[in-house]
């Protein structure tokens, strides 16, 4: 191993880690509002087809497409969520079986891969895709170069997602009413926070932030559409909360190591090597769980930052 | 609530025929949203609906085909059921039907020569004790170190669609036809005929040995959760898992039983595919079915009864079937998973229904809310 290979998987890691910060970041936010969306998986499955659609479809240049698909993406990343949130906000529906709803509704085999062939959109190149941006013309330095500075849009515009969903949910009015709505709906409803507001809005901002995950894939990383293109980056984004603790800046980290084990199989593949390409990649599941157990078993023991009434629907009534 | 006058209450009793009514309301629900969604995107609702239905239960072989394609999410759908009865959100029957496969295709090549009968009693053991093993991992986890189950169970799918590549693309394994052609594609040694299950001719009917088998295992589960104390223990864990554990019932314990058997009875899906239908490892057709995501629809369409889960399979299979065949340019495959997540969500909100009475208040004019800090 030469530095070059290090090199290039920290490169790779940051890459392929911004979809699951972008996925991670939104169900923290829909988390710590107390709704737990398992949907992740398929909202960003839709998020990709959809982004992936508007480049092949809107005319214009380069700059106005590229940042429309992207929108495009968290607008129906966003609406998909929204059936989340009337089912489980509204209804009251249990909210682990309507999120796996929402992943089977917009899925591989579902709504995502419906969209994909009725457009006829696999096996095309896209026509524009997101390309490393030469920050500062810094991208030269030896090592921290590439790594920091010779990524995409996508991944500078998630650095600031962090910073703003950090400070958002640690120093901002709004953002302390979302904590105080998912540890005790009660307390916040007598304070006079409308939880079924805070709730909804949070749950569809997950939704455009995990759609935006997903344009990650059909518009830098692998620009091209198939069906299940994502590949359970919306699963290992969910358990990345959970790694991450709640925290925002967590979630950088997390998503940058798992971006590391989901890299390494092409890397390896592209360098030559030819051990048993299963092992690789079977690597960021495998690892998902192993620090999930090290969490929930360890320190988690106390379920550390995990909103108190996650999961739970809030019936004033039944205070 | 976001309706004026309209008031959410629990039901104290809950009505027998709503646990029917709701379920049917919910498909009829289900197919208004996909006439939207079809029309929408420029097909036409009743043209689709019709050769749906022809496709599914009408045309020559049809309903054949349906049995055919409802066999495994019988199965997959059982498993879901017996541990989302308990809360257990077991996600991992996709994978545990993997090794399901595995397990009774490796029995059948072992004791190729052997007679059917024998054969058959192999694989569905074959078949039960992979899948168990495969399902014990996220349960053993759960049990013993707290670690959510769902995203556990979810994780090893993947995995185990790795697993079933290995084997057949990647290694020279017992399960890889190694002869010359195989070599060149690979593919998974062919059973031998004695490893064919039976199929049941009932007049024109045929009907697999699987799905009866389905049936069989759906009376088991209905008499372990109605008239069996650990049936009744699992379902107050489920519950109440304070409760459970002041009554001095061992949690942990039938945490793993429950999440064996959802395991095994999904194992027993796969051993049912590979002699019922594909016999041969047939990798990349089993990744392409996710007859376990699907099996999670029908366990909710069946509100987790084991009778209604064969009856709800054979609704889905038939829908499955239907999209199979009609698979086109004008019929994309991914709109019978559409269908299906949406009958979910119908049923998920019509389950507010018979949990909560809806009551509409007498119209009222809204009355400006009084001016200044209300107490």
């Amino acid at each position: 191993m030469n530095t070059s290979i290090v090199v290039v998987v920290l490169a790779s890691a940051v890459a392929y880690g911004t979809p699951l910060l972008y996925a991670a970041l939104g169900e923290l936010l829909a988390e710590r509002s107390g709704v737990l969306n398992l949907g992740v998986e398929g909202m960003m499955l839709v998020g990709a087809v959809t982004g992936f659609l508007a480049v092949q479809r809107i005319g214009g240049p380069k700059g106005v497409v590229l940042p429309a698909a992207v929108a495009v993406a968290a607008l129906v990343g966003a609406a998909a969520a929204l059936i989340l949130a009337f089912l489980v906000v509204t209804l009251r529906a249990n909210q682990i079986v309507s999120g796996l709803a929402l992943t089977i509704l917009c899925g591989a085999a579902g709504l995502s891969s419906y969209i994909g062939n009725d457009f006829d959109l696999p096996d095309n190149p896209a026509r524009y895709s997101f390309g490393p941006v030469n920050a500062f013309g810094l991208e030269d330095l030896p090592v921290l170069g590439p790594v920091i500075f010779g990524q995409t849009w996508l991944v500078y515009a998630s650095w600031v997602c962090v910073l703003v969903v950090g400070y958002y949910l640690s120093r901002t009015r709004p953002g302390l009413n979302v904590r105080a709505v998912g540890e005790s709906p009660s307390a916040a409803d007598a304070m006079g926070i409308s939880v079924t507001k805070y709730r909804y809005l949070h749950t569809i901002a997950g939704g455009a932030f995990a759609g935006v995950g997903g344009a990650c894939f059909s518009l830098a990383l692998t620009p091209q559409w198939q069906d299940g293109l994502t590949g359970g980056a919306g699963w290992i984004a969910i358990a990345l909360v959970i790694f991450a603790f709640w925290r925002a800046d967590l979630c950088l980290v997390g998503a940058y190591v798992f971006g590391a084990f989901s890299a390494l199989p092409l890397i390896l593949q592209a360098k030559g090597y030819t051990i048993t390409p299963q092992l690789f990649q079977a690597l960021p599941y495998i690892m998902t769980i192993v620090v999930l157990v090290i969490v929930s078993s360890g320190i988690g023991k106390r379920r550390l930052g995990a909103p108190a009434s996650l999961g739970i629907p809030y019936v004033r009534e039944e205070r | 609530m976001i309706l004026g006058g309209l008031r959410i209450e629990k039901r104290l009793q809950q009505r027998r025929w709503l646990m029917v009514a709701v379920p049917l309301g919910s498909l009829v629900v289900a197919f208004a949203a996909i006439a939207v969604i079809l029309a929408a995107t420029g097909h036409s609702p009743p043209t689709t609906y019709r050769r749906l239905f022809d496709a599914a239960y009408l045309a020559d072989g049809a309903l054949a085909n349906s049995f055919i394609a409802a066999t495994p999410l019988a199965f997959t759908g059982l498993a879901a059921a017996v541990a989302f009865r308990m809360k257990l959100f077991n996600i991992g029957a996709e994978g545990q039907l993997y090794f399901g496969a595995i397990g009774a295709s490796g029995m059948a090549i072992l004791l190729a020569g052997q007679s059917t009968p024998v054969l058959i009693v192999a694989m569905v053991i074959g078949g039960a004790v992979l899948g168990a093993a495969w399902g014990a991992i996220p349960g053993l986890l759960r049990a013993f170190l707290r670690t959510n189950e769902i995203i556990t169970s979810l994780m090893l799918n993947y995995v185990a669609a790795l697993v079933l590549n290995y084997l057949i693309f990647d290694s020279l394994s017992y399960w890889r036809d190694t002869s010359a052609t195989g070599l060149v594609f690979p593919q998974g040694k062919l059973l031998a005929d004695a490893a064919t299950w039976p199929v049941l001719t009932i007049g024109s009917l045929a009907i697999p040995f699987g799905f009866v088998l389905a049936i069989a295992v759906a009376a088991l589960i209905w008499v372990l959760y109605s008239r069996t104390r650990f049936g009744f223990e699992a379902q107050v864990i489920g519950d109440s898992p304070r409760a459970a554990r002041y009554a001095g019932m061992r949690t942990r314990r039938k945490i793993v039983a429950i999440m064996c058997l959802s395991g095994a009875v999904a194992g027993i899906g796969g051993a049912s595919q590979m002699g019922d239908f594909r016999h041969v490892l047939d990798a990349r057709g089993l990744q392409q079915a996710n007859y376990g995501y699907t099996g999670i629809v029908v366990a909710a369409l069946a509100r987790y009864n084991p009778f209604a889960v064969v009856f709800a399979a054979f609704l889905l299979g038939g829908l499955q079937n239907a999209g199979y065949t009609l698979q086109s340019a004008d019929f994309p495959s991914g709109l019978v998973g559409v269908m299906q997540g949406m009958i979910l969500f119908a049923m998920l909100g019509g389950e507010l229904l018979v949990q909560f009475r809806i009551t509409f208040a007498r119209p009222t004019r809204s009355v400006p809310a009084p001016a200044g800090p209300s107490q």
